[in-house]
């Protein structure tokens, strides 16, 4: 069996993916990250964007996350987030059209967001 | 049908009626305790993880920062009291603003300049009646409080808190909400939630002397610390409102209950009473047909000699 690490993606006000999974890539403020297994004690904070996680039965999740943090430590791994969506609760004609909007308000906050939900419903 | 009778008869609907409204109000209020108290429960990882992560920066570095580095001397506080939007709640509102106000007592005994910011509408207009400054309100949310209702509190108190005192900051923040014990216990409290103590926030995070692991900073402690600090206040804010919203809830309840209970008995007691007319009503009745035959029999009788 390969080493796996404990996945914890919870958003404020509920917990949205968690299991056992092999490799962790997310967006810090300072540029990508991989954790895998074994890495060494982290805490950083995340930039809004997609976030890939690859379970341990080789399945691929991924998720759209708007700030936040990840922290990892005894090969457990937390993904804090205000917001965070899996990439097939996102509903892509939605998040097009939020785009949009934001787009002809010019709301840069929005637009990030749809922007990095609409990447992660893409990706998956 | 006597006009007593009539008037009791009218009273009995009328208090069956509201005994009807109270009990669904009762029933809804109980389904929204559940509701609230989940979202309680829901909210828990997400705080957990965050005291977690506080506390192993503040431990991990020696990092200041504004939000936990107390005041020398203490000049002004804000005080944020959290009630609800609505009544019918028995002495829930009541409570909460009476421990607002010996807060806010207490700090003025000691000298300080006392903010005022209120969420809900109740205490917002015990305020207003009173003719009391308040520095900021919100309220239409405190049933169904969301994260971003929590975020929208928080942002101006941190901004508060940030900026000189001198410039019309505030020094520390103290928090005022209902505690959510049990469906039938709920206790309105006062916390200070800032300056943050990290101590305190460590005891929390690892009661039984839990050793953190020595974690690598991305990009710096500093950074980390600016960003995650205004997080762990908005989520702690965001818990109060949730326990002050199904305190609230559980509040409602009991109150409609024994609303409920006392429109029964009300409706006993009428229905005695009511019994009593009708009973008073037949006994005249006969006694008038009896004393009108008597007379009667007493004139043929005389008119017989």
């Amino acid at each position: 069996m390969a080493a796996e690490l404990h996945v914890a993606l919870v958003a404020a006000d509920r917990e949205v993916w968690s299991g056992q999974a092999t490799l962790v890539v997310a967006r810090t403020t300072s540029g990508d990250i991989g954790v895998m297994p074994g890495h060494q004690p982290l805490l950083g904070v995340l930039e809004s964007g997609p976030v890939t996680i690859r379970t341990s039965e080789g399945g691929t999740v991924i998720a759209a996350v708007h700030g936040g943090f990840i922290s990892f430590a005894d090969n457990k791994l937390s993904l804090l987030a205000e917001i965070a969506e899996l990439s097939d609760e996102i509903d892509v004609q939605r998040a097009e059209r939020a785009l949009e909007r934001a787009k002809s308000d010019d709301d840069a906050f929005a637009e990030r967001r749809a922007e990095v939900r609409l990447r992660a419903a893409t990706a998956r | 049908m006597g006009a007593q009778l009539r008037v009791y008869k009218r009273r009995i609907r009328s208090v069956t009626a509201t005994k009807k409204i109270t009990k669904a109000m009762e029933m809804i209020a109980a389904s929204r305790v559940v509701k609230a108290q989940r979202k309680v429960a829901a909210s828990t990882p997400y705080a957990t993880e965050l005291t977690r992560a506080v506390t192993a920066v503040g431990t991990g570095s020696n990092t200041k920062h504004p939000l936990t580095t107390q005041a020398e001397t203490v000049t002004r506080s804000a005080v944020l009291l959290l009630t609800s939007d609505r009544g019918l709640a028995g002495a829930f509102n009541s409570n909460a603003i009476k421990a607002a106000e010996q807060l806010t007592e207490r700090l003025e005994r000691e000298g300080k300049e006392v903010d005022v910011y209120i969420v809900g509408r109740r205490g917002v207009a015990h305020y207003n009646f009173r003719e009391r400054k308040i520095a900021e309100s919100w309220s239409g949310f405190t049933d169904e409080p969301t994260y971003a209702d929590a975020k929208k509190v928080a942002a101006p108190l941190i901004e508060a808190i940030e900026t000189a005192t001198a410039e019309g900051g505030v020094d520390e923040l103290h928090i005022v909400y209902t505690e959510f014990v049990s469906m039938m216990t709920q206790q309105a409290l006062d916390a200070r939630l800032l300056p943050l103590s990290l101590e305190e926030v460590a005891q929390e995070a690892a009661p039984k002397g839990e050793i953190l692991p020595l974690y690598d900073f991305e990009p710096s402690a500093e950074d980390v610390l600016d960003a995650l600090l205004p997080r762990y206040v908005e989520s702690r804010i965001y818990n109060a409102l949730l326990q002050s919203a199904a305190s609230k809830h559980a509040a409602t309840r009991r109150a409609m209950k024994s609303a409920t209970d006392n429109a029964g008995e009300l409706i006993n007691t009428l229905s005695r009473l009511a019994n009593a007319a009708r009973q008073a009503e037949i006994t005249q009745e006969i006694s008038e047909i009896v004393g009108g035959a008597s007379a009667l029999a007493d004139a043929t009788a005389g008119s017989d000699r």
